[in-house]
């Protein structure tokens, strides 16, 4: 069982993606195969730019036992009103300034879902959202 | 296709990973959203852009990617560069515009995923 905490600066876009690169890493010393840490990379990418851009940052935990890797990203930040909302393709409250680093198609957290085995939100509005993903080996 | 070979034909000049000019791609897409990048490629080599920003070298070190071409000379700075060089990454920049940079890789046989 390995297991890493990554700290997600939320002011920071041009660091943005250091934790996944460092998962990445991680998995890959584990022996992960490659294809598994491609989906496992999009999906801590996709939360690591959510929380950057609409959270002001926040936290990730990462493990690995053998057969399974659980990702968990934990925020203080506005939170999501409506997750099933928030999981529909091209739902986004993204601003012009986002769009224009590439990011805010509402393309994030279906793209997580659809790359994880398992992905839970539980999110309170105005406390913060935690989406944890699982993903089998 | 070879990386020297797609230098060729978009007239690239190379910014970072010289060493690694004879490695084949089969495919490559263009976007300047990464969003649809993350969302919508599978098993590509090679990204062309007109984004210039660090999560541009984010996004193809997670997707595996081996090349990025930036196109309308656009020019990423120092620390970008070393993050893709890190990585073993390719990267070139051709004065074309998006459209006909990939007309050409399409027209020398460089398909999509679709294709
Ligand atoms: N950690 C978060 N905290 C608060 N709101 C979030 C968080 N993650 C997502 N959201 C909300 O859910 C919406 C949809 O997220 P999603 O990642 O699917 O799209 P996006 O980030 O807007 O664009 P893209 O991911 O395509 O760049 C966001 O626009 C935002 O309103
Ligand atoms: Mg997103």
């Amino acid at each position: 069982m390995v297991t890493e905490r990554y700290i997600v600066k939320g002011d920071d876009f041009q660091a943005a993606g250091s934790a996944s690169s460092a998962m990445k890493q991680m998995l890959r010393g584990a022996g992960v195969p490659m294809e598994v840490i491609r989906r496992a990379a999009i999906c801590m990418y996709e939360g690591e730019i959510n929380m950057v851009i609409h959270a002001r940052g926040g936290e990730a935990e990462v493990s690995f036992d053998g057969q399974e890797i659980t990702m968990k990203l934990s925020d203080n930040g506005s939170g999501i009103e409506n997750p099933q909302l928030a999981l529909k393709e091209g739902w986004s409250t993204a601003t012009d300034e986002i769009r224009g680093l590439g990011f805010g198609a509402g393309m994030g957290l279906p793209n997580m879902k659809r790359n994880s085995d398992d992905l839970t939100i539980e999110s309170v509005p105005g406390k913060g959202t935690t989406i944890v993903m699982k993903i089998k080996v | 296709m070879t990386l020297s070979k797609v230098k060729e034909l978009l007239g690239a000049e190379i910014l970072c990973g010289e060493s690694n000019m004879e490695q084949e791609i089969l495919s490559a897409c263009g976007s300047d959203m990464m969003s649809d990048v993350l969302a919508f490629v599978k098993e590509q080599s090679m990204l062309l852009t007109g984004l210039v920003n660090p999560q541009v070298m984010r996004t193809a070190e997670m997707m595996d990617m081996r090349c990025i071409v930036f196109v309308r000379g656009k020019r990423p700075d120092q620390p970008m560069l070393d993050l893709a060089e890190s990585h073993g990454m390719v990267v070139m920049n051709t004065p074309l515009r998006m459209y006909p940079s990939c007309g050409r890789l399409y027209e020398a046989g460089l398909k999509g995923e679709n294709a």
